[in-house]
């Protein structure tokens, strides 16, 4: 009696393992499936961007030239890459991103300290002042920076590398509206740090900024690495702000320079459009593979410790 | 080092963390900071340091007052609970961060970084960071970061809490034994009743902010000046009764549910005609004998050396440390003799001790 009945339990067991088996497995392909549909739109795209600038045209997918047969290789879409304007362009850029990563790192790092471990009067509603500028866009202050860059522009010395329509300006501005959020976040990692460390230092024998060097920013390492990448990112791929305030291609940066190749008057197709496009992606893109992992620290507001 | 705390306060806005605390310890004395959490034990030894700035009162280092010397100039070690080691750093930079930080020349460094190792038992760990060490090791570093600039006053908060028990043990002597050795004025915060009584020459008992007792171990143990006091140090914890005394035939006697007991004059005389107060008596100290109070086994809990037992006299619950080859069982009617020479008595309202002062 007992061993028939062991043998049904048994056997619905088994049943439902299996139908419980089948579902996993289907439960497991399905994320897959959803994942690479999604993933599709954005590949082609990217992969029509390759084919586009070594083609003279393109159908579809597929290189034609200029007739509509099938094998239209060139490299005169990469011809631009000979003129200087390129170079300066990418020059530019590179100082904008430069200069954001060591202009957001440097007073990111300072305040978001202070802020964490001085006691001030106004400290709170500083606080509170970095997460609403946080919330402004660009756009509703165009008008404003525009004013405020032209008043730079009157002072002496600095004014003529930090005004209007100079690259020095257009790296200010990027700077100042990148800060609350490098505010923010420096703040947060410093939060994540046990006050027993500094205090130890301090007994140790250590002065506030020493600590604060030699003890502090260490721990934060990855934090600074994630927003070191996240500045340069932004200020390389910056558009608006270097397009309102720059005026002709010797202050362009890439993406500005980009722009005035897709418009109506252009005189050139889509093809250069796409090679210039793949030109100024480049180097963000070895950039970003190789410090991915520091980037994704940036949530995580990571600390490794023996404490 | 002579440290002399005078009238010490620390408040933040209606927060008083610390209040008046008044205290002296001499050279080369090891004084402890005890009391329960949220006592301002930690406020006080911060405020030594020099972490916090006190808002009232003095501190003053052989004579000299230092409430607003930086804690770098105050020549103080200090060896935190969570060991506070740098972890991008390795053992011989952390214990030697001091040093650099004198700029004394790389070779004294190495010297003395390398001496106060081998004490610590760690010189073969120099290379490790932080990270790679156990618990212990940690605190060993940590404690040789404190000693390594030789200071004159070593501070030390809750060293021990993170620790596994047995660890525990060890690290309390070893302690002990190397304050005894260097002759270095030490002030060590602690919850643990234990840790108090046996590594300090005097114990500070705090509550709420306020100094309750300042006196050696056996002090406090045997002559408690408050309630608090005499419930807190002792493990098992002391029982309080509620009795009144009473003169009769001659003799003092201790009247109460189910309790009549004959004490002792001089203990006597200082409680008598007092009304209701608190009777104080150790669980070491009540003992099952022929006659003498009845009382109810509610619970054994054999600790291995004694029997912790749990008896009702009428409706009261004491406790009592038995030796465990009497072979009492929950259940049993017996008899209980009171050592009423170790009788401590204490007014209930003023929670002072009626027998010392």
């Amino acid at each position: 009696m007992t061993t028939t009945t062991l043998q049904r339990q048994q056997e619905t067991t088994f049943e439902t393992e299996r139908a419980y088996g089948a579902r996993r497995v289907l439960g497991g392909i399905i994320p897959y499936i959803l994942l690479t549909i999604s993933i599709i739109p954005i590949v082609v795209g990217y992969l029509w961007v390759i084919i586009a600038t070594f083609s003279i045209r393109t159908r579809g997918l597929l290189p034609v030239d200029a007739t509509g047969n099938i094998g239209g290789f060139t490299l005169q879409n990469w011809s631009f890459l000979g003129d200087a304007e390129i170079w300066r362009a990418t020059l530019n850029t590179f100082l904008v991103a430069i200069g954001m990563v060591i202009g957001v790192g440097f007073v990111s790092t300072l305040t978001g300290y202070a802020l964490s471990r001085m006691n001030f009067p106004g400290r709170k509603a500083f606080l509170g002042m970095t997460l609403i500028l946080h919330a402004f866009r660009p756009e509703l202050l165009l008008i404003a920076i525009f004013h405020v860059l032209l008043f730079i522009a009157g002072v002496p010395l600095i004014g003529r590398g930090f005004g209007f329509n100079t690259v020095g300006g257009v790296a200010v501005v990027m700077i100042s509206l990148e800060l609350p959020l490098g505010i923010w976040l420096m703040k947060g990692f410093f939060d994540n740090i046990p006050w027993d460390i500094e205090r130890a230092a301090l007994i140790d024998g250590a002065s506030r900024f020493r600590v604060w060097w030699e003890i502090i920013i260490p721990q934060i390492r990855p934090g600074i690495a994630a927003l070191a990448i996240f500045s340069f990112i932004t200020g390389w791929n910056a558009y608006l702000i270097p397009f309102t305030f720059t005026l002709g291609s010797k202050v362009a940066t890439l993406p500005v320079f980009l722009n005035r190749f897709s418009g109506d008057t252009s005189l050139h197709g889509w093809n250069q459009v796409a090679a210039i496009g793949l030109f100024q992606l480049i180097p963000v893109l070895i950039f970003f593979i190789f410090t991915q992992e520091a980037l994704l620290n940036i949530y995580s507001g990571g600390t490794k410790g023996g404490t | 080092m002579k440290v002399e705390l005078i009238d010490l306060t620390k408040q933040w806005g209606t927060v008083v963390g610390a209040d008046s605390i008044n205290l002296d310890i001499e050279d080369g004395e090891f004084v402890a900071f005890l009391g329960p959490s949220g006592c301002g034990k930690t406020t006080t030894l911060l405020m030594t340091a020099g972490i916090y700035k006190p808002t009232r009162g003095e501190i003053r280092f052989d004579g000299r007052i230092v409430n607003h010397v930086p804690p770098k100039d105050r020549n103080i070690g200090m060896v935190f609970q969570s060991y506070a080691l740098y972890p991008h750093m390795s053992v011989f930079q952390n214990i030697s961060y001091p040093l650099k930080l004198k700029r004394t020349p790389m070779e004294a460094m190495r010297k003395q970084t390398q001496r106060v190792a081998n004490l610590m038992g760690i010189d073969q760990l120099m290379d490790r960071k932080p990270a790679q060490l156990s618990g212990g090791q940690q605190q060993r570093v940590a404690l040789g970061r404190a000693l390594v600039k030789e200071p004159q006053l070593l501070l030390f908060d809750e060293p021990l809490s993170n620790l596994d028990a047995r660890l525990r043990l060890s690290m309390r002597s070893e302690i002990k034994r190397l304050q005894f050795e260097l002759e270095i004025t030490s002030i060590y915060v602690t919850h643990d009743q234990v840790e108090a009584m046996t590594m300090a020459d005097r114990i500070a008992v705090m509550k709420d902010g306020k100094l309750q007792a300042y006196a050696p171990p056996d002090d406090l143990y045997n002559k408690p000046r408050t309630l608090f006091v005499a419930g807190f140090v002792g493990n098992p914890p002391m029982n309080f009764l509620n009795v009144e005394i009473v003169r009769e035939n001659g003799m003092y006697q201790a009247h109460g549910k189910g309790i009549n007991l004959v004490v002792p004059a001089e203990r006597g005389e200082k409680a008598v005609g007092k009304g209701q107060i608190l009777m104080g008596i150790r669980p070491e100290d009540v003992t099952i004998a022929g006659d003498g109070v009845s009382g109810e086994i509610y619970v054994v809990e054999p600790l291995g050396r004694d029997d912790l037992i749990d008896v009702k006299i009428a409706d009261v619950e004491i406790h009592m440390l038995v030796d465990p080859t009497l072979g009492v069982k929950m259940g049993d009617n017996v008899r209980l003799k009171f050592n009423t020479n170790k009788v401590q008595f204490f007014d209930p309202e003023t929670e002072q001790s009626l027998l010392w002062d």
